[in-house]
């Protein structure tokens, strides 16, 4: 049941994937990679990576999808009309060089273990993370604990105790200590927002519209 | 469930089709969107392997998790500029097409 579910959630994330690269209108590439999103989302569930499926769907299928359609319709596009003298050299290495890359993969596939995934025994990893708490000396059980013996995956918990956790907080956790890296990505994303901010600020013209500004283009 | 190979292959053929988008469309916005398809691709494959490399807790590796919600962020963050740049862009030329933006072609 699950391998059927496995293949028909890959299936739709590549059908969606070859409508995005297929469709001439840009709109209908932006809905096709939506379904494309969706389908990979779901194979993230699949792999038990609760947390990130449902970024996936709130990130690139809500918010990302949102601006590109966005931008799409400001920006007025009409679906591209084949110009007389298209380069075939293109098309030609845009089969060609995608094509080495999967001959390559499936090259190299074989020799990746063909195993199926441990089940995880969630009962056993709640006692696993009994005993690293009663070393710990703490009194109270933890959220991840308490889960875990109630047979859920607490997969948020998890992250956030890799991503805030330190190295000797827990021995079962395997973190290098992601602190300086996330305050890294928060300085890249104040960069991002100032730096967009900065991109679409107009120079202050006098009074004369600059010939190129969409918004400025005199009424019909 | 399915095997690693065929999460891998499947991440793989996401990637590729990605590839082939960004060299053979000539719309910029959706060589854009074909970007963000590889990224995702990438992404595929970081959680198969934090899925079947479980720890000795019985538990998925969450690092790779952890890899995963940062390409998230850095793409928002990318997606964000590049959008900029593209209305920018059209403010100046008037199109999206990359076939007409030859002034750095040698």
């Amino acid at each position: 049941m699950e391998g059927l579910f496995f293949y028909a959630f890959s299936g739709f994330a590549v059908i969606g994937a070859l409508a995005l690269v297929a469709f001439k209108n840009p709109v209908s590439s932006a809905m096709s990679m939506v379904a494309s999103f969706l389908g990979l989302a779901a194979l993230f569930i699949s792999l038990n990576a609760y947390f990130v499926g449902i970024i996936q769907i709130l990130v690139y299928a809500g918010a990302i999808m949102v601006l590109f359609v966005f931008i799409i319709m400001l920006l007025d596009l009409k679906a591209e009309e084949r110009k007389t003298k298209y380069n075939p050299l293109f098309l030609v290495g845009g089969v060609f060089i995608p094509l080495v890359f999967l001959i390559q993969l499936c090259g190299i596939l074989p020799h990746v273990p063909n195993a199926e995934p441990e089940p995880l025994h969630l009962k056993e990893s709640a006692r696993y993370f009994y005993d690293q708490e009663k070393e710990a000396s703490k009194e109270e059980q933890s959220e991840i604990h308490k889960s875990l013996s109630k047979g859920d995956l607490p997969d948020v918990n998890l992250i956030g105790l890799t991503m805030f956790g330190h190295k000797g907080d827990n021995e079962t956790i395997k973190t290098p200590g992601y602190n300086f890296p996330l305050q890294i990505v928060g300085v890249l994303l104040l960069v991002a927002t100032v730096g967009v901010v900065a991109l679409s600020l107009r120079k202050k013209t006098t009074g004369e519209p600059e010939p190129g500004d969409p918004d400025s283009r005199p009424e019909p | 469930m399915a095997s690693l190979q065929e999460y891998l292959f499947v991440s793989g053929l996401l990637f590729a089709i990605g590839l082939a988008g960004v060299l053979v469309r000539r719309n910029i916005i959706v060589i854009f969107m074909c970007l963000e398809l590889m990224l995702s691709a990438a992404n595929l494959t970081l959680v198969a392997f934090s899925r079947f490399n479980t720890g000795p807790d019985g538990l998925p590796d969450y690092n790779g998790q952890v890899l995963v919600f940062f390409i998230i962020t850095v793409a928002a963050a990318e997606v964000a500029v590049g959008l900029a740049i593209i209305v920018a862009l059209y403010r100046a030329r008037q199109t999206v097409d990359v076939e007409d933006l030859t002034s750095m072609r040698g």
